[in-house]
């Protein structure tokens, strides 16, 4: 089964449109128009949960960023000028760059006066989500990267755009690192055996189960985003559920912070609504570590963290977001309330170091014992 | 027989007649100007300047004043001062020099700049006090000969004393003086430079030409070629005087009964309201005048003050003007912007009287805080600033409201000077040092009305500027992107960047808005908007006096019942006023 989203556009006709914007504008000069671009707000206001497909994604709502206008100048050139950078990338062929060295590709003075076209990465940075929103492609097309900081391991073959041909079983200890693109043309999944997918918040969770050969005996792949996961992991992922139909299990820790992760994974973040078709994944599960698994696995206070109020403060904030507006979720973060205490995953080596990868992840798998 | 203490007292009141005129110059020296060695020297310029201006305007002259000041050492200096006005007849020469308070405009209400210290007999005083020198007069009165004189005063008899007399062939008119003095000549505030600079400003129809002591000629040019209309003489109104007044007035009238005495004297007295007056005061109408005692002298002033009277007539005033005022700033500050504000007359204790500002901004004027110029009857008020309603009402009114910054005391902290003249018959001064203007209320609700008004100008003006200056900001952003845009565009579009760079700049003019027009008209014009009809006006105006009436009856005296009846006399006008409006609309 492929992607029930849609495909991204080739480069050609990113081309093309950034040529039909470019006309439009000149059109809009001619008749003395204030030359206008329209781009899709990606403000929380433009943001909402689509309940069908299970994302966050972005509104209708659109805005104009004028010439004529003067808290929109700026902006205005700024927003031509990454756009006709990108179309010059794309069409002598260059390599994919990151941000920051767009951003410095960018950067001159003004001919003739004394300010530059772009003073930090922050004025740029924005202006590439703005301009991936109006093309409606990932940077990834866009010859642009985020640098990203997964790794995975498990038994999947992959062609690398240069050519060389990775075997994700013999990574070693640290694991085979995620590329900044990871679609078919710059990363091709030539083969692939494994039964689901594992996320595991964090490295050094990954790392010992790696060590362990947790894929090999389990039959998946394992990854980790390192934390809050960049756009590569999340694209992955969509890619091995959806290209592969892997089922994707997430183990975070237990609090708030690692719920949210989760959710990222599944439904998407608000700052990327627009990427959520391309990156989220809806039948991801939710594996643990949660509230009821501290009597069942019978965890030791010692594992226990006391909540602040900031933790608090924070399962309020995520009860009241729609995508966490079901009976589970809603009695899950009810009970770590009532609890009053976080557990990391790390905690879990309290029982055994093996603990983990021989009792905790096999049980919760065997019994499909999971949050939506 | 006469006893020891009376034989005294006539020695003694002997010798107070042989002193007095010296005495009291001496011993008021305060009041009349001459305190100081440095306004002495400006008393007198003022007495001769002011006396100069008001002969040409009583003779319908445009005034040609000429004011030279030079240093002889020893702190004596020698004035002169030279008018084209219409000259005084030979034989009146040695009174209005020679006699102090010949011809005092005591008992006069008329809006005249004379209202200043004790005239310029004064001035020939104290030069001859403090140097013993005669001042010498050159009169001419257009009859083909200039009469020359030198006098004093004899100052026991307060009598000209005439020594030396020639009469010679001279065309023309006008009257030249020259006095020598003892005095100090400063530079800056509360000098004669400064009350000469002040004069040309709200005296813009007169040209002063003045020499300092070190020989610079400064020229205060006539720019406007109308003399201001003469302002009338009129009689007192009951409600605006004193019993030292009346009783004054008593003596001397030349009416046979009260009656008639009230109808003749005073403004807005009629018969039945003499009749009314005479009740009240429970005296005969046909008593004569001089026969009154004290105490019924005071009891015809309680009548009259306690009965409904209109207010005076206000035509007797004569506005400096709106033009006038903004010529005058313009010529001698160069600002950026100037507004001015005539306000109708209104009547404080039955003294008509009329409030005008003019504010200059910017420009030449340099300042960090503003400045005020305060004018009784167009005649610069250079001392005692804090002490006068002018400056009061100046420092209440909110200017942060009108977008400027206000300091702690007040004042406008803002490249301004704000002229303010007040004119009246009678100007209420708060000492004999005439020097600044008492605080009624009336007078200050007036002057704060004009300078909100005005103010509200000033706004208009600063918030074009304030555009004018953003939009030239906007264009100078737009114009500096058009060269990366056009880059951009031709890259995305593969059109020449040349050609989206000259149709962008077209474009510019379009998107910016352009102020200079807007500013340069404003800086001409004053664009004051009548928010209320001729007719509100009126309506509002009438209201005004009306009430101002009652005011000024609520101070005098115990009469709260025919207050009352004031107000429902009142009362019962205001309604007819608008039921007469209705109507005329229907």
């Amino acid at each position: 089964m492929t992607s029930i989203f849609k495909d991204s556009k080739d480069e050609k006709e990113i081309i093309k449109e950034l040529e039909r914007i470019g006309n439009e504008l000149l059109e809009q000069i001619e008749n003395q128009d204030n030359p206008y671009l329209e781009i899709p707000e990606r403000s929380l206001g433009n943001v909402y949960f689509d309940k069908e497909t299970g994302l966050i994604k972005l509104g209708d709502k659109k805005q104009r960023r004028y010439y004529f206008n003067i808290a929109q100048a700026k902006k205005f050139m700024q927003t031509l000028a990454v756009m006709s950078k990108i179309k010059w990338l794309l069409e002598e062929d260059k390599p994919s760059l990151s941000i920051r060295q767009l951003y410095y590709l960018l950067k001159h003075t003004i001919s003739g006066f004394k300010e530059n076209t772009f003073d930090t990465q922050d004025e740029t940075d924005p202006i590439v989500e703005d301009v991936e929103v109006m093309l409606d492609v990932l940077r990834e097309n866009l010859r642009l990267i985020a640098t990203p900081n997964g790794v995975l391991a498990g038994d999947m073959i992959v062609e690398d755009k240069t050519g060389d041909i990775l075997d994700f079983t013999k990574m070693g200890s640290a694991g085979g690192a995620i590329p900044p693109i990871v679609e078919d043309n710059y990363f091709k999944i030539k083969e692939i055996n494994a039964d689901y997918v594992l996320v595991i918040e964090k490295f050094a969770v990954w790392n010992v189960l790696n060590q362990q050969k947790f894929w090999k005996k389990n039959n998946c792949i394992i990854l980790t985003g390192k934390g809050q996961p960049a756009r590569a992991e999340r694209r992955l992922i969509h890619r091995l559920a959806y290209e592969f139909n892997l089922p994707v299990y997430v183990f975070t820790d237990m609090d708030p912070w690692g719920y949210y992760i989760y959710s990222v994974y599944k439904q998407g973040s608000i700052n990327l609504a627009f990427f959520s078709e391309k990156a989220g994944t809806p039948k991801a599960k939710f594996l643990g570590f949660q509230t009821k698994d501290v009597k069942e696995f019978d965890m030791p206070p010692s594992s226990f963290i006391k909540m602040k109020d900031i933790d608090y403060k924070r399962i309020k904030e995520l009860r009241n977001y729609e995508w966490f507006n079901n009976t589970a979720w809603q009695n899950e973060l009810k009970a770590l309330e009532k609890f009053g205490n976080k557990i990391e995953q790390d905690a879990l080596v309290s029982k055994s170091i093996e603990f983990t990868a021989d009792v905790y992840l096999p049980t919760k798998i065997e019994n499909k014992d999971f949050l939506p | 027989m006469k006893s020891d203490i009376t034989k005294k007292a006539l020695e003694m009141s002997k010798e107070q007649k042989a002193i007095s005129v010296a005495e009291f110059f001496e011993k008021n020296r305060h009041l009349l100007g001459y305190n100081t060695l440095q306004k002495a020297l400006l008393t007198i310029v003022r007495e001769g300047v002011d006396n100069s201006l008001d002969a040409c305007e009583h003779a319908g002259i445009l005034p040609d004043i000429f004011v030279q000041v030079e240093d002889l050492g020893d702190n004596i200096y020698k004035v002169t001062i030279e008018d084209n006005g219409p000259g005084i007849k030979k034989e009146n020469v040695p009174y209005v020099f020679g006699k102090l308070l010949f011809g005092s405009k005591f008992m006069k209400l008329a809006q005249t700049r004379g209202q200043q210290g004790i005239g310029i007999s004064g001035a020939v005083l104290y030069s001859q006090l403090t140097t013993g020198k005669p001042t010498k007069i050159y009169s001419k009165i257009g009859d083909g000969n200039v009469h020359i004189f030198e006098l004093g005063i004899n100052i026991e008899k307060n009598e000209p004393d005439v020594l030396y007399h020639e009469t010679l062939p001279g065309n023309g008119h006008g009257v030249r003086l020259e006095i020598y003095a003892k005095g100090k000549y400063v530079r800056g505030k509360q000098s004669i430079e400064e009350y000469l600079k002040q004069t040309a400003i709200m005296n813009p129809h007169a040209q002063i030409t003045f020499i300092d002591p070190d020989g610079n000629e400064i020229i205060y040019e006539r720019v406007i070629e109308t003399l201001p209309s003469l302002p009338k003489e009129i009689k007192p109104h009951p409600y605006g005087i004193e019993l030292g007044y009346l009783m004054r007035l008593l003596s001397r009238t030349k009416s046979k009964s009260l009656l008639s005495f009230l109808m003749k004297e005073f403004s807005r007295v009629g018969e039945k309201t003499a009749k009314e007056i005479l009740a009240r005061a429970s005296l005969s109408p046909d008593d004569a005048p001089s026969s009154l005692t004290r105490i019924e002298a005071e009891r015809l002033l309680n009548a009259m003050q306690s009965i409904s009277i209109p207010a005076p007539p206000t035509d007797c005033l004569s506005p400096v003007g709106e033009e006038a005022i903004k010529e005058g700033l313009k010529k001698e500050l160069t600002p950026e912007f100037v507004v001015a504000i005539s306000r109708k007359p209104k009547v404080y204790r039955g003294f008509p009287f009329l409030v005008e500002v003019g504010i200059a901004y910017g420009g030449n004027i340099q300042l960090e805080v503003a400045k005020i110029y305060r004018y009784a009857n167009k005649v610069p008020l250079l001392y005692e600033q804090g002490a006068c309603a002018l400056t009061k009402a100046f420092q209440e009114v909110d200017w942060k409201r009108y977008g400027i910054k206000q300091s702690s005391n007040g004042f406008p902290e803002a490249p301004m000077i704000v002229s303010i003249n007040f004119a009246s018959v009678w100007v209420p001064y708060t000492s004999e040092s005439k020097e600044a203007i008492s605080h009624y209320e009336e007078i200050i609700k007036e002057v704060k009305l004009a300078l909100q008004d005005a103010a509200r100008s000033l706004q208009r003006y600063l918030s074009k500027v304030h555009k004018a200056k953003a939009s030239q900001e906007r264009k100078s952003k737009f114009i500096r992107y058009i060269g990366e845009i056009a880059t951009s565009l031709s890259i995305l579009t593969s059109k020449p960047k040349e050609e989206i760079e000259k149709n962008l700049n077209l474009l510019v003019a379009k998107f910016v808005k352009d102020y200079s027009k807007e500013i340069a008209e404003m800086q001409d014009k004053d664009y004051r908007e009548h928010i209320m009809s001729d007719k509100d006006e009126v309506s509002k105006e009438k209201k005004e006096d009306l009430e101002i009436t009652l005011e000024s009856n609520k101070e005098s005296k115990d009469v709260e019942f025919e207050i009352e009846s004031l107000i429902d006399d009142i009362k019962v006008k205001i309604s007819q006023k608008k039921l007469s409006d209705y109507g005329e609309k229907q």
